[in-house]
């Protein structure tokens, strides 16, 4: 364990460790642009550069490992110089088109300029042309040679991280650009990634593009509801300038580091998985009585359900069914269970996939397209077709009288069991959801329920890692999260349910389910806790 | 004088392996393979304070002393044949002229250190010295004295010759390294060095032609009269290559430690046509010029060194009173700008931006914070890059800049205005 003094404090670090890291745990921040924590090291952009004593040239901090009795220093004259210069070498033959560039406000260029540059120009040449300017190298990104400042990081992720190997710097010298292999395009399933990790604005999102100055972004900590995986993410909105992006909401996500679940990556699935949000939504509840379509205000929706609802369920329990879904959050699925089997003593409550089995790989990206059915599973519900088709063999015969349904399309689902027809012999329909699909259309009751992206809430990854969702946006229209809806038609069943808020419904969550026991949102944090040893 | 490698230059067809033979070429080489051990020839190595003759001048036998000899994977020599420091054509010489030597100096370098295959990686533009050299290494097989069971002991090797593309980076050791995995000439950080991770991630040897060339003569007649031969640390001759305005350019094996100017006034013949020397390029382009007022420095690494140039790939390159030497500055930071790989910032835009800057005033349009913007990028130029390309593009520009500063002063109109400062 050597022992190395940076800026005059002293640091212990593992064998192995690199000055950057060691300054970095010191809370000493050196810059850099070609150095990313989980690519190999680049060492090529010289930002990093500080001095260690008895060492004639000053040294790379990303590469540099630490020695024992070391003396490092990151902030002589000398290195603030050796910055200064290294950035204005990059800056040679950069573009000045940061009013024009997407990467504006989150450009290393512009924010190390600032913090270590504020030289003036002493440039009196023309700079270097570069070949591709605003090229699209695949369905998700751009690609703006001219900014680019050859750190190669995107050809390093697509070397050693979806070893695709798209990637490649060709010419020479200041002629250097990147691209794509001839014949070749950027289309992995990891693609986005390396918008994330350029940091100008060489390579940008096809997807965000000049939908948002970045400075008008909030951003809040999610889960990605795309698959088990359950990548940690963050959710960026713009809501200070509504009149952009024709109102959409959501401008983009970007992954978020846990080197427990899914390190700084996620999938392009993911990535661009958000148009769910704020596109084709339920925005109000919806009545379909005696072929009549109405939208109706929330209390007389539910006041009309109800009245059904309770007929149906004084007569008989058995001829009532519910499916609930594992996209639905752990608090969620806790409260649907004690509505409807502990309180109401309806048995036929189910679980029941929103999404077909999807595609695989060794990397982040899972099978299973729902957020949360490891925590659907600790709650108690287990995905059983054979239950699932006995309660539909039911409606089908006449002898199933109330569905509820929490998202589920049924109707697209199983094309071949007549399920418009079995929808319309029951006597109660309800369809609980977020966005539009064949089988709302064909049931009595809609009501509209909030996206993940507008409540709070927990999902339980497929490894057991029960991890936070955050509400980004308030749930569109009078779309309301499931939860509330529940403790909605709670209160009108007159049980006594008394939660002031998530934290509460989460309580109750943790004194019912063993593997819940102890934990609370505080104990969750920012990084989740495995709850399957 | 006696010369050693550059004795078959003048022997008619000693490229060929009868007349190789017929000068008593491979004895040392049987010799040592029968009755000498591996650590008796590196100790010789070691004292004959032979240096690396690529340019560098790092201690050979120190370089094999790096090597670790039991990882259990095999160990690589690598021959640095891709000579491409401008001035410099020595090389070229061997492979073309001598090239058994070389193959001779190879066999003792891989018995010496455990090693059983080597890479030549020949500059691509050598088309001459690679048909030569090829013939070379088929003979040496033919003979028996590469491949299986060589002189008739239980020692293999093998010998791949690689031609380049072109590129001058690849003849930087890790970007030659590299280049031969059949990737981009990138240079490597270090550490690890070559001969811990080398080729394809094992312990490598790597040297130039000429360094390799002399090892069959230290271990035929001994380390003490090699190191006799030069002067201080600086072990035994080295080829030095002499272009530019003297009346007989040519290729001079001469000792380490020789005056700079008994080779360009004694051997090669003087300044041409009367005219008065300005300056001398004493070690390849990358070396520090010197001045006419400079021409006492002796011509090994440390001497050199001391005086802010170095001994380099051994091209001195003469230039006399006609040669303008903004011009020559111009050309010379074309050359490292062209030949930037590209990797780190500093060297990949400063060579090119110093190149504009100097186009610029060689067209007559200089302003005047010109050579104070130049003086200051220059000192920002290397020093700080993973190769010693930009190191050496620093070198020399800076000392064209400081040391012919009125040149570019007198080209450079005094009323003209930056737009970048106005």
């Amino acid at each position: 364990m050597p022992t190395l003094k940076i800026d005059g404090k002293e640091i212990k670090v593992e064998k192995g460790t690199t000055i950057i890291k060691a300054a970095e745990k010191l809370g000493i921040s050196i810059p850099y642009y070609c150095y990313h924590p989980g690519l190999s090291i680049a060492g090529n952009c010289r930002m990093c550069l500080v001095e260690v004593e008895k060492t004639p040239k000053p040294q790379i901090s990303c590469h540099i490992q630490c020695q024992d009795g070391m003396v490092v220093h990151t902030d002589t004259e000398n290195v603030k110089k050796l910055r200064q210069h290294v950035l204005e070498f990059l800056l040679v033959n950069h573009p000045l088109d940061c009013p024009v560039c997407d990467q504006a406000g989150e450009c290393w260029l512009q924010d190390y300029y600032m913090k270590h540059g504020l030289y003036d120009s002493r440039l009196d040449e023309n700079k270097v042309k570069k070949s591709a300017k605003a090229i699209p190298i695949g369905p998700t990104i751009m690609l703006d040679s001219e900014r680019c400042i050859l750190c190669s990081r995107c050809v390093r992720f697509t070397d050693e991280i979806t070893k695709t190997s798209e990637f490649g710097i060709f010419n020479r010298g200041d002629h250097s650009e990147i691209g794509i292999y001839p014949g070749r395009e950027l289309n992995n399933k990891y693609s986005g990634n390396v918008a994330d990790i350029c940091p100008v604005g060489a390579l940008t999102d096809r997807d965000f593009r000049f939908k948002c100055r970045v400075w008008y972004l909030e951003k809040t900590e999610s889960i990605c509801p795309g698959c088990s995986r359950g990548c940690n993410i963050t959710i960026e909105t713009n809501q200070e300038r509504p009149h952009h992006a024709h109102g959409e909401r959501v401008m983009r996500l970007k992954p978020r580091f846990n080197d427990r679940v899914n390190d700084w990556w996620m999938c392009d699935a993911g990535r661009y998985g958000y148009k769910f949000i704020d596109h084709d939504r339920i925005t109000e509840p919806i009545q379909r009585l005696n072929s009549q379509v109405r939208t109706v205000e929330w209390d007389e929706a539910v006041k009309n359900f109800l009245k059904s609802f309770k007929e149906i369920l004084k007569k008989s329990k058995d001829e009532v069914a519910v499916f609930l879904s594992p996209q639905m959050t752990n608090e969620e699925l806790y409260l649907a269970k004690k509505l409807f089997i502990k309180d109401l003593g309806i048995e036929e409550v189910h679980l029941l996939r929103t999404n077909s089995d999807g595609d695989q790989d060794d990397f982040l990206i899972r099978a299973d397209k729902h957020p949360n059915r490891k925590g659907a599973e600790l709650i108690g519900f287990e995905e059983d077709e054979r239950k699932i088709k006995k309660v539909m063999d039911a409606a089908l015969k006449g002898n199933l009288k109330a569905l509820i349904i929490f998202g589920q399309d049924l109707v697209s689902f199983y094309p071949d069991r007549n399920v418009e027809d079995m929808l319309h012999r029951l006597d109660l329909s309800v369809f609980i959801g977020s966005n539009h699909n064949v089988t709302s259309e064909h049931v009595q009751f809609v009501l509209p329920a909030a996206t993940y992206a507008e409540k709070d809430g927990t999902f339980t990854n497929f490894e057991g890692s029960v991890q936070r969702i955050r509400q980004a946006l308030v749930p569109l229209g009078e779309s309301k999260p499931e939860s509330e809806i529940l403790m909605f038609l709670a209160k009108k069943f007159d049980l006594d349910w008394s939660y002031q808020s998530q934290d509460d419904v989460f309580d109750g969550l943790s004194q019912s389910v063993k593997q819940f026991r102890g934990l609370s949102y505080e104990k969750i944090g920012k990084e989740g806790i495995n709850v399957i040893p | 004088m006696e010369k050693l490698i550059s004795r078959f230059f003048e022997i008619p067809n000693a490229n060929t392996i009868s007349v190789y033979l017929g000068e008593g070429g491979y004895e040392a080489a049987r010799q040592a393979l029968e009755e000498m051990k591996p650590e008796k020839i590196e100790a010789e190595l070691k004292n004959s304070n032979l240096r690396g003759l690529g340019g560098a001048g790092f201690s050979c036998g120190m370089k094999w002393s790096f090597v670790p000899r039991n990882t259990g994977k095999p160990i690589y020599l690598v021959v640095n044949a891709d000579e491409g420091e401008p001035g410099t054509f020595k090389d070229k010489y061997i492979l073309t002229y001598a090239p058994h030597l070389l193959i001779e100096g190879m066999i003792l370098t891989a018995y010496a250190v455990g090693i059983h295959k080597a890479f030549i990686y020949i500059r691509g533009e050598y088309e001459v010295p690679y048909l030569k050299l090829k013939e070379a290494v088929d003979e040496a097989y033919n003979k028996g004295f590469l491949g299986k069971n060589i002189f008739g002991t239980s020692f293999h090797f093998d010998v791949v010759i690689h031609r380049g593309a072109g590129a001058y980076i690849c003849g930087e050791e890790t970007g030659l390294l590299e280049s031969l995995e059949g990737k981009k000439g990138f240079p490597r950080l270090k550490p690890p060095f070559p001969a811990v991770v080398g080729l394809f991630g094992c312990p490598t040897v790597i040297n130039n032609v000429e360094t390799l060339s002399y090892i069959p003569f230290i271990v035929k007649r001994g380390s003490e009269w090699f190191a006799k031969l030069g002067v201080g640390k600086n072990g035994g001759m080295r080829l030095f290559s002499v272009s530019g305005h003297v009346e007989k350019p040519g290729v001079y094996e001469l000792p380490m430690g020789i005056p700079l100017r008994e080779i360009i006034c004694d051997h090669a013949g003087g300044i041409r046509n009367n005219r008065k020397l300005k300056a001398v390029v004493p070690g390849g382009l990358s070396a520090a010029i010197l001045t006419a007022d400079e021409l006492d420095v002796r011509m090994d690494f440390d001497s050199l060194k001391a005086i802010g140039s170095m001994g380099g790939s051994g091209g001195v390159i003469v230039m006399d009173e006609t040669v303008s030497m903004v011009d020559a500055l111009c050309v010379t930071m074309q050359f490292f700008a062209h030949e930037s790989c590209g990797q780190c910032s500093p060297c990949r835009e400063g060579t090119g931006w110093i190149s504009r800057i100097l186009n610029r005033i060689v067209n007559g349009k200089g302003r005047p914070n010109d050579i104070e913007n130049l003086l200051d990028i220059g000192k920002y130029l290397g020093g700080t890059t993973i190769c010693a390309l930009a190191d050496g593009a620093q070198m020399a520009f800076l000392s064209y800049l400081k040391k012919f500063r009125s040149e570019f002063e007198a080209v450079i109109p005094k009323h003209t205005k930056s737009y970048a400062n106005a």
